[in-house]
């Protein structure tokens, strides 16, 4: 696949299309904005360590339409995440939204196509806030999923209504017969005083290389709520650019829990823009990486409104050679008095051939703020290790038991039972066998 | 003047707000221009005019293709841009790059220096001879790019110290500027960097034999003083090993309205068991309170501990130039040798800071040490950019930073960029920043014992500041706390 001029001809080919109703000027911008950015290079400072320009050498099956499925229900059951069986399903296939696979079983929650929500009452909605991400992030990447957007899934939370089902997102690439290019694309609208329990995750089928560029945007009104878990547990053929964009456009509550277990190449974006006064937001973050996987962590959150609270923490252990990146930053902007907005930053390196990049930045122009920003990088405590071994527990156990313990600090933060215990018995397993 | 720059604050603060106000309006007291005659180079740069410094100074045949050499590659380059700061573009055509003053040759003591240029000394305070008979201080003054006096070199020389300003040095031990100058900051660095190497008229040199401790702090005094110069220093220190040398450099600028380019280097060069230490205290015009005028500081300074055990200390006191760009950095490359990194940024009204360092841990068990404040107020924006490096085998490196920002006014910015790069499980780094006002609790609790708004504030600055005023040398931290009081006149000091 070679970068711009494959994607400009298939950018011709399929312009045509009758689907793609309403984003025909959007996917036209876009693209241009493809063209001129083109994919980025570690000369961009957003992806100074994380080079992607290896995935384009690489040829995918990239279609305008979703193919005929071979990926069944039994397969959805298969890979369905524990607990929650009750839970609506949202299933992406190849990164087109996939309704005969889906579950809808709450009656507050609306599902619509994307190009469907475009055209009936939601239209000001989508017309609003689709794209909003882009303010944040200009690359090309990001274009290029604005560029082809088809296939898209636009969800709605009714007013005042807490949802007693989760939302699972399950993005599906089935890589059984060929390499796969998915661009998954979501629009979430929580309404006014709703509350939302969402948990994405990301499978790959088979053994072809796939790549998942995906943006899901969301955006929380006044006195909502929203907890949202992304759980990367992925193979190593697998890589990923998965942007979230969440505003919270009245006093809300957002809180957010990214576990990155492994994959290939993966790169979250996570934008939190705290557009009114009062708001909240906790963004939570673990990686463990081992092998040659590579984690990219970038965050951002704009404190655009007085009074508002972020807190963050991102914690890593990192073994084998895998690398990992952490970019945070704030922005406070002039109007956004009494802010305050914590950021924290923590790596544990187990072998001597891993290596981490962190960037921890503050951007504050209004004084009257209280804003701080921490970040370490090292090796498990010896003293902690000593301590343990001298009250006559092996070694093993202890590193174990020590990583557990700063695991714990994140995994705590996961509210749903069957979630944490989850994403712990996979972290305890890979620390059973993996450190030695 | 008094302006109206917040009016939504509440009254309790009023006192608190009136101090900073009176801060942010103080005007810049070294402003006065010494009337000397300059024997000039024309306007822009092209070959002719780095031939014709070359020419100037004497220089050997060698010095002048390392120009030209210098020059050539800066032309390949491009302006960089990105550093967080904005300003117009720079004609390097409109600069005139060399301006000396003409006076007596070669001054056999300080007696002999123009009466003119004495004067002006005195006014900054550091009139010389004074500084000879009683503080013990060797000061090798710098006006407008050419060394016009260098005391106590005899006692010096006694001990085999050179110290010296750059062309003399490059006449009089050619064979050690060759070895060491450009081994630091290579002359491809960057674009400053490479301006410099070609254009540069003069510096100090500072070479420390083995095992000697230098038994005063070197001192130099920077000065811009004609029209439209530019100002290109060029400073080389080499600490041979098991030797200590204190390293101080100051500068005031006289008020213009262009804006006026300085683009020096500095290289340290720390042998096995060899400590640098190098201050320096920046008073340079920052622009009036429109953000008009102003010196820009590009500064390349970078030093590297190639010994085992050797030590390189940056101190920086930052209160002028409407626009400092400037990283000083350590190559820690000899096993078990120390960098740090302390820096007070003080902008005001209009000025811009992007200034920081950078520290690259090559060698074993290496540390290093950052604390950075920056204070904001007015219209400014102060930035803090830092680079920690761990290499694969630089096992057990340590490196603590920290960097602190005070904001006085909500039409300021304070920035933080830290780089963190670690390749090594053995590596522990950390890293904090904070961010904050000066609190009304800290206001009120002075108040309540009786301490004036005003002195709270100077004293909660002065606190604020000390971690690093602590690591000035003692002439210098009296100096930087003036400077401090008088770019944050009213409150401080």
């Amino acid at each position: 696949m070679n970068s711009i001029e494959y994607f400009k001809e298939r950018f011709e080919q399929w312009q045509p299309d009758a689907g793609h109703n309403g984003f025909g000027a959007i996917r036209q911008e876009a693209f241009n904005a493809f063209s001129k950015l083109g994919i980025p290079t570690s000369k961009n400072e957003e992806w100074k360590y994380t080079r992607v320009a290896g995935l384009f050498n690489k040829d995918y099956q990239f279609t305008p339409d979703p193919q005929p499925a071979s990926v069944t229900a039994a397969d959805v059951n298969r890979l369905r995440l524990p607990g929650y069986e009750e839970a609506n399903e949202l299933v992406f296939v190849n990164g087109f939204f996939s309704f005969a696979l889906s579950v809808i079983r709450s009656s507050d929650l609306t599902v619509l196509a994307l190009e469907e929500a475009a055209k009936n009452d939601f239209r000001e909605l989508v017309a609003k806030q689709f794209g909003d991400s882009n303010k944040y992030i200009k690359d090309g990447i990001h274009a290029l999923n604005t560029a082809f957007v088809h296939g898209g899934v636009f969800v709605h939370i009714k007013k005042d209504q807490v949802l007693e089902h989760p939302v699972y997102v399950y993005n599906i690439t089935d890589a059984r017969s060929a390499n796969i290019l998915a661009q998954p694309r979501s629009l979430i609208h929580i309404n006014e005083n709703a509350q939302v329990q969402l948990v994405e995750t990301y499978i790959t089928l088979g053994a072809n290389q796939s790549f998942t560029n995906q943006v899901m945007e969301v955006t929380v009104e006044k006195d909502a709520r929203l907890e949202y878990y992304k759980i990367q547990n992925d193979g190593d053929h697998t890589n990923q650019v998965s942007t979230t964009h969440i505003r919270q456009t009245g006093k809300s509550n957002v809180h957010t829990v990214t576990v990155s277990l492994n994959g290939g190449l993966v790169r979250n974006n996570l934008n939190l823009i705290l557009d009114a006064k009062f708001c909240e937001a906790h963004l939570y973050g673990l990686y463990f990486q081992t092998g040659n996987s590579h984690i990219d962590n970038h965050t951002i959150v704009d404190n655009i409104k007085p009074n508002c609270l972020s807190n963050e923490l991102y914690k890593g252990i990192m073994s084998d050679q895998s690398t990992g990146v952490f970019n945070g930053k704030i922005f406070v902007r002039p109007q956004a008095q009494k802010t305050n907005a914590y950021q924290s930053n923590k790596n544990v390196l187990l072998s001597d051939t891993t290596s981490v990049n962190a960037k921890p930045q503050l951007e504050i122009f209004a004084d009257d703020v209280k804003c701080t920003h921490g970040c370490t990088v090292g090796k498990l405590n010896e003293e902690g290790l000593f301590y343990l071994q001298s009250r006559g527990i092996p070694e093993k156990t202890a590193r174990t038991l020590l990583l557990r313990a700063y695991s714990a600090d994140i995994l705590e933060h996961i509210k749903p039972a069957p979630i944490r215990s989850y994403v712990e018995r996979l972290i305890f397993e890979r620390l059973e066998s993996d450190i030695s | 003047m008094k302006t109206e720059l917040y009016p939504s604050k509440r009254n309790d603060a009023e006192d608190e707000l009136r101090t900073i106000e009176e801060t942010v309006f103080s005007d810049y007291k070294y402003g006065f221009v010494t009337d000397i005659e300059a024997d000039e180079a024309p306007r822009g740069l092209n070959e002719e005019v780095i031939r014709f410094i070359s020419a100037k100074k004497k220089e050997p045949e060698w010095m002048l293709e390392w120009r030209l050499k210098a020059y050539s590659y800066w032309l390949t380059m491009k302006e960089p841009g990105w550093a967080n700061v904005k300003y117009p573009r720079i004609d390097y055509q409109d600069i005139i790059y060399y301006s000396a003053p003409k006076q007596k040759i070669n001054p056999k003591n300080l007696d002999e220096i123009d009466p003119e240029l004495r004067k002006t000394f005195e006014k900054l305070g550091i009139s010389l001879d004074e500084q000879k008979r009683l503080s013990g201080v060797a000061v090798d003054a710098v006006i407008d790019s050419v060394s016009i006096g260098t005391s106590f070199k005899g006692q010096l020389a006694e001990l085999g110290i050179i110290f010296c300003s750059m062309s003399e040095a490059i006449r009089e031990h050619p064979d050690l500027v060759k070895e060491h100058l450009s081994s630091v900051v290579p002359i491809t660095d960057n674009y400053f960097a490479a301006l410099n190497a070609a254009v540069f008229s003069d510096g100090s040199f500072c070479y420390i034999p083995k095992g000697v401790r230098c038994p005063m702090e070197l001192s130099t005094y920077f000065r811009i003083n004609a029209e439209n110069t530019g100002q290109f220093e060029r400073t080389l220190i080499i600490a041979e090993a098991g030797s200590y040398v204190s390293y101080l450099e100051g500068c005031t600028a006289p008020m213009r309205d262009e804006n006026q380019l300085h683009a020096a280097v500095v290289e340290l060069i720390a042998m096995e068991n060899a400590e640098i230490k190098y201050s320096t205290v920046q008073n340079w015009y920052p622009g009036d309170k429109k953000g008009v005028g102003g010196v820009y500081n590009f500064v390349t300074k970078r030093g590297i501990c190639k010994g085992d055990h050797a030590k390189i200390s940056w101190t920086q006191v930052e209160t002028g130039s409407a626009i400092t760009w400037k990283y000083p950095s350590v190559i820690l490359k000899g096993d078990y040798s120390t960098g740090e990194f302390y820096s007070v940024a003080v902008t005001n009204n209009y000025q811009q800071a992007d200034t920081g360092t950078k520290m690259m841990h090559l060698g074993k068990n290496t540390k290093s040490r950052i604390v950075s404040k920056g204070i904001s107020a007015g219209f400014s924006n102060n930035s803090y950019r830092g680079l920690v490096h761990v290499g694969k085998n630089a096992r057990n490196a340590r490196n603590f930073s920290q960097c602190d920002s005070l904001l006085l006014g909500d039409k300021c910015g304070a920035h933080t960029f830290p780089y963190i790069e670690v390749r090594n499980n053995s590596a522990v780094v950390e890293h904090e920043a904070t961010t904050s006002k000066i609190g009304e609790d800290q206001i009120f609790y002075c108040n309540q014992r009786g301490i004036p708004t005003e002195t709270a504030v100077a004293l909660i600055i002065n606190g604020f500041a000390k971690e690093v005023m602590n690591h000035l040398p003692m002439e210098f931290a009296i100096e930087a706390q003036k400077l401090l009081a008088i770019s944050l006149e009213g409150s401080v000091g």
